[in-house]
């Protein structure tokens, strides 16, 4: 596969954990094209975020590729207990 | 009036605003077309702002809210979410109640 536009998984998986040390980190490749994926990140500074921040949380740590290279990233979050 | 006047505008002035790809009509992008549907399900009146219609908007509302992303829904002129959070709310049948707190009639079971 080619290099052309969208993120590896594991590019993905890296600067997440690289912004949250302690999260677990589960992504699921949604169409096979680099661009459309579903992650779900556990990490406990997530404690006391509501879903909006968690999620920016996340978006932050991927330095701005999100919406731009990275097309979809559905998102799901929280807190090791849940 | 600058795009950011414009978009607190429209928040501001009608209850529920939809930031979409395409229209409620012709969603063009698989997310907006998500959220349009959870909103007509739980019947939740809203206006859809199509962003194609401007770059301009189109980058102007992801600075309002620092989302990345499009669809954006807005309640009351409050940032709830994108596709991912509107689905997780709706599914959690938090949706519902959180439109119901913020006086816009919904189906409340769903």
């Amino acid at each position: 596969m080619g290099k052309e536009a969208g993120m590896e998984a594991a590019e993905i998986e890296r600067l997440i954990k690289e912004a949250l040390p302690d999260a677990s980190v589960e992504i699921r490749d949604l169409a096979g094209d680099n661009n459309h994926y579903a992650a779900t990140v556990i990490s406990n500074s997530f404690k006391g975020k509501t879903r909006v921040q968690q999620h920016q949380m996340v978006y932050a740590a991927l330095k701005g590729q999100m919406g731009g290279v990275l097309h979809a990233l559905a998102l799901q979050t929280g807190t090791p207990e849940g | 009036m600058s795009i950011q006047d414009f978009i607190k505008n429209e928040v501001t002035s009608n209850d529920v605003v939809l930031f979409m790809k395409g229209t409620p009509q012709f969603p063009q992008c698989g997310f907006s077309g998500q959220v349009v549907q959870i909103l007509d399900y739980v019947g939740a009146p809203y206006k859809g702002i199509n962003v194609l219609d401007s770059a301009e908007l189109r980058d102007g509302i992801k600075q309002y809210a620092s989302w990345p992303t499009i669809p954006q829904l807005y309640v009351k002129g409050e940032f709830v979410g994108g596709a991912d959070i509107v689905r997780e709310m709706f599914q959690a049948g938090e949706l519902q109640s959180f439109m119901n707190e913020k006086g816009i009639k919904v189906a409340a079971k769903a």
